[in-house]
């Protein structure tokens, strides 16, 4: 990456970006807020059996008034935060010591800075509202009170996971987000898929979260602290490997997380769980958390130039092949998850450009937290209306019976795409543009994935609400009820003016006293970067509408297509990689493992055991039990110590 | 002379112990263990007269004394296994074993 | 010297058949011999004391208590002299001539030079010498001795003791037990017949003979019968008078060299 320093006009560096002052006054309220939805997934979640009848008519409510007061929580700490010197935004909440052992000290500490702060919002808005909407998408569920007690364990996990002061306490909401996931995505759980996808979930999970663990571990070796500002002030001390070591273990962290490649497998798979679970989780917040880690992370990238760069590749690479899965995917799910993966891929990237991008990453992450919700939410009124279908090719024509659900998808589509004025138009921009500052190739790469994205998802709005009618026979759309498009319209809203937070520069100047901040020279004005960009955007969508608009859909997925179609279609055959280098070899050397402990390990034991045995059996038959055998081999010794005696005379 | 006395103890020790090892009969097994032990009464007597001392002459005295409690509890021991088992052979009470 | 090669013959041809002879008793004798010739070996060593006590203790206590103990086991199989463990016999002789020759060679050959004698020792008595030396400087072995034939005594008490686990049965109890095995076994429940009815002889070692003339094994003692000793030969008794009354009688072979089994229904009970 060159970033010649001359050319930054202006380095404001965080001014003791981490100098947490305590908690006091209303700040108290930040351990409530994880309190509260924490206590209520305990009620919902364990609150079974015949005693507990209200739970399973009321709980839903419980559930959502416990996220609602989180989010007033949210509320009234994020303005009395607006409130304070710039200098004072960081709020430190030391509940108790938690590990104290010997030199390593980690105390629960909570760290509520601006940063955390716009999380905190994003995380109990959108849940509330994902609450909200679970009620009618959940109604005919069973199991619907504990749906909303492990949604509650997800906010409870997902706020100790921004509002940590300590990479382990941090680590201690990465795996409960871990935990809640893994029980949203199998949460039906006798659905064969389901059960699996969330075990592939977890697992590919838990190979990030080494990363992380050895990330943490690796602090503590060589700084002695695991907390935020102990690593911020001693990481200055350590050698420049170990920094990129860091960046790189946190890298793998995120990558886990937020499905970058190479672990990106377990997203798609994701979608087998309840829609508004792929909307709060799997686009949302939890996989973002990986972004949030790197920019929460920045003092350690500060000092690694290697594990930057790693962050922009694995950032871009993700970009496209996400971008490249939504195109070929037929399930809208699917196709909103490699969206997804695409976008969390512009957030790396930004967060990889250093101080220059963290602000775009977070703006990013918060704009697409609302229109990807959005679309998920309305992708789940769709199928409500439709019986749970999923494949798009059986849609259709569905604009004029889901008139709202198409109306707010349609904010959702012009944020994505980047349509000027919308939220995704702002934040997309800006993340292009630091990327053409860095480096013009990187630049390039996100300008076309913009197009792209501008393609499939044209492409899936067509195929989904214009179009001729693909309907199964017995299908009956209709719009969701109020409950369900509430949500929807609010989230609707917030696509369209959630990228007013940028205006006079107010995101990176809030995120400034945590993330530092740069401008960047640009050899060209913005507004050309924003006119090339909407004219890729607006191709993107031409080709798509010449593609699909103008001719009628096939109701079953076309056989011959291009290998891209069909690499697309198959994950990019990430699957079978992980299968051919991972799966297969770890078989074989199990099962040879099992064959060694079996012939070699037990087989020694066996023999060694057998050996004594038989010897033993023919010992003892020196026992006869006749006292006559005894007495004469206590003679016959007599009778050797007589020979030796004479023996040593003689001698 | 005591060389003489000596060599009959040895040869009455030796056929006492052979005659543990041969005989069956609980009690002839228990005089051959008798027979070893005067024999060795015999040496002390003899080495006591050898040295000029009567420490042997003791030994001996005390060798009785244990010969006679032994052979009590012995004989007990041999009358009460006859009692259950009706046997007074030695090979009959070979339970503890392999 | 005398005395010593007078002695020395006996003891061992003695020792030899208390390790030869077939009969318990016979060994107990041969080791009575044993004894009391070594009691005169002790004699001519200068140890009164101990003539006095291998005579007494030994040939008089434990020599009787052997022989009493014979008495009440009795004669059984493990008499015989047939060797029952493969090779016994065998390793024995070898370990035991191979230990005899060896320690005879070596330790009897020499251990002592010049022998003192013991005129010094028993300037005083033989007897005050050893009480001299008991009551100084053994003092401590002889308690403890002491204490030895204490629990010898009642270790004896211990073993020989029968606990009676159950009460005595009445006599009414006894005669319905009787009749009851008779219904079940067929056991006769009368007394065993006496030896020597309608015999020629009525000693103890003659069996009764039943009303058929036979003679009934159950009339004799088990031990005399394990020593083979019951008198038989009706031979010359009633057959030879039935068979001069009725040369032709087939009844006239009874009392022959085998005796049959009791009669009257009897079952052997072993």
């Amino acid at each position: 990456m060159t970033a010649p320093t001359d050319l930054l006009l202006a380095t404001e560096q965080a001014p003791d970006a981490l100098a947490p002052v305590a908690a006091s006054g209303v700040f108290v309220l930040i351990a409530v807020m994880i309190l509260v939805p924490l206590v209520s997934s305990a009620l919902l979640v364990l609150g079974d059996g015949p005693r507990f009848d209200l739970a399973d008519k009321r709980g839903h409510l419980l559930g959502t008034a416990a996220s609602l007061a989180s989010f007033v929580i949210g509320v009234v700490l994020f303005v009395t935060l607006l409130g304070r010197d710039a200098g004072d935004r960081s709020i430190e909440q030391n509940l108790f010591a938690w590990i104290h052992v010997g030199g390593f000290q980690v105390d629960m500490t909570f760290l509520y800075d601006p940063l955390s702060a716009l999380f905190v919002l994003l995380i109990t808005g959108v849940g509330t509202l994902i609450h909200v909407y679970s009620i009618g998408y959940m109604e005919h569920d069973p199991r619907r009170r504990r749906f909303f007690g492990f949604l509650n364990l997800f906010i409870a996990a997902m706020l100790t996971l921004v509002l940590a002061g300590d990479y382990l306490v941090l680590f201690l909401g990465w795996e409960g987000v871990g935990l809640a996931s893994y029980l949203l995505i199998g949460f039906w759980q006798h659905k064969q898929s389901a059960a699996v996808a969330a075990k592939k979930a977890f697992v590919v999970n838990r190979v990030g979260d080494v990363g992380l663990a050895l990330a943490i571990m690796l602090m503590f070796a060589q700084l002695g602290t695991t907390s935020f500002v102990g690593v911020a002030e001693g990481i200055e001390q350590v050698s420049s490997g170990t920094a990129t070591a860091l960046g790189l273990l946190l890298l793998l962290g995120a990558c886990g997380k937020s499905a970058q490649v190479p672990l990106q497998s377990w997203l798609l798979d994701a979608m087998e769980g309840p829609t508004p679970v792929s909307a709060l989780i799997h686009a949302a917040t939890m996989v973002t958390a990986g972004v949030y880690l790197v920019v929460r992370s920045n003092f350690i990238y500060e000092g690694t130039e290697a594990a930057r760069t790693a962050v922009v590749v694995v950032g871009l690479v993700t970009l496209i092949a996400g971008a490249w899965i939504g195109c070929a995917k037929d399930d809208i799910k699917k196709a909103l998850a490699g969206s997804t993966m695409s976008q969390i891929g512009y957030m790396m990237l930004a967060a990889g450009l250093g101080p220059a991008g963290y602000a775009y990453a977070i703006f990013h992450l918060i704009t697409h937290g609302f229109f990807k919700a959005n679309m998920f939410l309305g992708a789940g009124s769709v199928m409500h209306g439709m019986d749970d279908e999923v494949d798009m090719r059986r849609y259709g024509g569905l604009a004029r019976l889901m008139p709202l659900t198409f109306g707010t998808f349609a904010m959702g589509y012009l944020a994505i795409i980047g349509f000027p004025g919308f939220s995704g138009f702002f934040s997309k921009d800006r993340i292009i543009e630091a990327a053409f500052a860095e480096n013009v190739f990187v630049g390039i790469a996100a300008a076309l994935g913009a197009g792209v994205t501008a393609f499939y998802m044209t492409r899936l709005m067509i195929m989904t609400f214009l179009s001729s009618r693909r309907w199964k026979e017995n299908a009956h759309p209709h719009e969701s009820p109020a409950v369900m498009t509430a949500p929807l319209v609010v989230l609707a809203v917030a696509s369209v003016l959630g990228g007013f937070l940028v205006l006079g520069g107010w995101i990176s100047d809030w995120l400034t006293p945590v993330t530092g901040y740069e401008t960047h020279e640009l050899a060209v004005p913005a507004w050309v970067f924003s006119v090339g960009i909407t004219v890729l955007v607006a191709i993107g969508v031409a080709v798509a509408w010449a593609t699909y608009g103008r001719r009628d859909v096939p109701s079953t997925a076309p056989e011959k297509v291009s290998f891209v179609t069909r690499a697309g279609r198959r994950d990019l055959y990430g699957d079978a990689v992980n299968e051919a280098v991972l799966m297969r070899p770890g078989d074989q050397a199990t099962r040879g493992l099992a064959v060694f402990d079996r012939i070699g390990v037990d087989g020694a034991v066996r023999a060694v055991t057998g050996g004594i045995g038989a010897t033993s059996s023919l010992l003892r038959r020196a026992q006869t039990g006749f006292v006559r055998s005894y007495s004469l081999t206590i003679f016959g010794g007599a009778l050797i110590v007589l020979v030796a005696v004479l023996a040593v005379n003689l001698a | 002379m005591t060389d003489h006395y000596i060599t009959l103890s040895l040869l009455l020790f030796t056929i006492g112990a052979v005659g543990v090892l041969v005989r069956r009969n609980a009690i002839v097994v228990f005089m051959c263990v008798e027979l070893m032990l005067n024999a060795t009464n015999l040496a002390f007597v003899t080495f006591a007269r050898a040295h000029g001392n009567l420490d042997g002459q003791i030994a001996a005295f005390l060798v009785m004394v244990v010969a006679a409690a032994e052979v009590v509890v012995g004989l007990a021991i041999i009358v009460s296994i006859f009692r259950t088992r009706r046997s007074a052979s030695v090979d009959d009470a070979s339970l503890l074993k392999y | 010297m005398v005395t010593f090669w007078t002695l020395a013959p006996i003891m061992v041809l003695a020792a030899l058949g208390v390790v030869l002879a077939r009969k318990a008793v016979h060994s107990a004798l041969l080791l009575a011999v044993v004894m009391i010739s070594l009691a005169i070996t002790y004699a001519s060593q200068g140890a009164p004391f101990l003539f006095a006590v291998q005579i007494i203790v030994y040939t008089g206590a434990i020599m009787m208590l052997f022989l009493f103990v014979l008495m009440l086991v009795g004669v059984d199989a493990s008499d015989s002299l047939v060797e029952t463990i493969k090779g016994q016999r065998m390793m024995a002789l070898v370990v035991g001539l191979t230990f005899g020759v060896l320690v005879v060679l070596v330790v009897g050959q020499g251990v002592v030079g010049v022998s003192v004698g013991l005129g010094e020792a028993n300037a005083n008595g033989n007897v005050y010498g050893l009480a001299a030396l008991m009551f100084t400087k053994y003092v401590l072995a002889i308690e403890f001795t002491a204490a030895l034939l204490i629990t010898a005594a009642v270790g004896a008490m211990v073993l020989a003791h029968r606990e009676r686990l159950v009460p005595r049965r009445s006599q009414r109890e006894e005669s319905a037990r009787r009749l009851q095995e008779y219904a079940e076994t067929g056991r006769h429940p009368g007394p065993l017949p006496t030896p020597g009815v309608y015999a020629r002889h009525n000693a103890v070692d003659t069996p009764a003979l039943l009303p058929d003339g036979s003679p009934s094994e159950l009339s004799v003692s088990r031990v005399l019968r394990a020593r083979g000793s019951v008198r038989e030969g009706f031979e010359g008794d009633v057959g030879q008078t039935l068979r001069q009354l009725d040369p032709d009688d087939p009844t006239s072979t009874i009392g022959g060299s085998t005796p049959r089994r009791g009669g009257s229904g009897r079952t052997e009970e072993s």
